[in-house]
This record gives structure tokens, sequence and C-alpha cells, in this order.
């Protein structure tokens, strides 16, 4: 599923919306994840689960194709744990369908 | 404070001026359908933010971390989430309150 996919399906559901405002809705609660994240802020979102940043230490890294060393500064990464609720629901899944791309 | 799903609706009042219930509704679908669709082994890639893919892991031997008993893990699916881009880029600049 893609962005356009989950847009054209919230609108399936809410037909009395315009598509526009569905396009919008979507963009707006991505840009307040991204803009979360980007300040250091948690979400978390019951039943699916809840994102936070994890610390890397800096290090030394090596250009894999020139074998040079850099090194490479302090960084914080996006994670994300799945809530129970969707790690329940996809596992129970599991047997009955194949992953898709 | 942390991002919740009452923020997000709250949002959508304000900026996009949905009602409250449509507002609560987005947003409480936004998450289903996303759910739905990597219960259905469909991953869900959202351009701008990121990629929830799926695993299928084979049981592994395992360890009670505390008793240090072991126990089998059993098989499972996962899903897991990879940032894109952008947004890897917009919070490798945070540095932190540190």
């Amino acid at each position: 599923m893609t962005k356009s996919e989950l847009i054209e399906a919230l609108a399936r559901q809410q037909p009395h919306l315009a598509l526009r405002d569905v396009e919008l809705a979507v963009k707006c609660i991505i840009e307040q994840m991204n803009h979360a994240l980007a300040t250091g802020e948690r979400i978390e979102i019951r039943g699916f689960g809840s994102f936070s940043l994890h610390h890397r230490e800096p290090r030394i890294g090596r250009n894999p194709k020139t074998g040079e060393s850099v090194s490479l500064p302090s960084k914080h990464v996006p994670h994300f744990k799945p809530g129970k609720e969707l790690r329940d629901r996809v596992d129970a899944a599991r047997e009955k369908c194949k992953i898709m791309d | 404070m942390a991002l919740t799903k009452a923020d997000f609706s709250e949002r959508l009042f304000d900026e996009l001026g949905l009602n409250k219930r449509e507002a609560k509704d987005m947003v409480e679908f936004f998450f289903e359908e996303m759910k739905g669709s990597l219960e259905k082994g469909e991953q869900v890639k959202i351009s701008g933010f990121g990629k929830f893919e799926l695993r299928d892991k084979n049981s592994r031997p395992g360890r009670n971390p505390k008793t240090g008993e072991e126990i089998p893990i059993t098989a499972r699916r996962v899903v897991t989430f990879r940032s894109g881009q952008k947004l890897k880029a917009r919070v490798e600049a945070y540095v932190g309150s540190k």
C-alpha cells in the first residue's frame, strides 16, 4: 500500500469528505509525525505503536568502495515499536497470507 | 509529552476545518487502514515518512534474561519500520536536549 492508495481507501470510507480534504488530512498527519520526531518528541498511537529516537554514538566508519575511514558524528535515528494489537494481528495472519511487496 | 491521536485530530479540526467527529474518525481510519494492510501481508510505503515492512522469523532458541532459563522463541511475523531519507535527514539534524 502506498500513500496514494491509503488516501483512496480513506476517501472511500468517508464519502462525505472531498478527496482534496482527505489528501490534506493525510499530509497533515504525516507532517505532524515528521515534525515531532525532528524535534525529539515521541509519538504514541495506541494499538498501532510508538515512534521514538534512538541515539547513535559517534564512530569511525569506512567507505565500502575505497576502504577509506571516515569519522561519523553521533546522531539520532527514528525507531518504531509496534503496539500489541498490531503485533498480534500481523502475527495471527502469518499462516493465512504471504508477504506481498 | 508524546504526540497522540488526540493531537492529530485537534490539528485536523484547527487547520482543515473538519468537525470533531470527522477529525477523530479520520485519525482512526488512517491507522486502521495501515494495520489492515499489514495484516493482509501487504507492506505500507508512505512517501515522505517511511516504510512498514513485514518479516517472517524462524523460531530460535531464546533465554529468559532474568533467570537464564532457556525458552524457545516461536516463529512469528513482525513489522519493521524503515524511515525515509527525508525523515532520516531531519532527525539526524536533531542534536537533543542533553
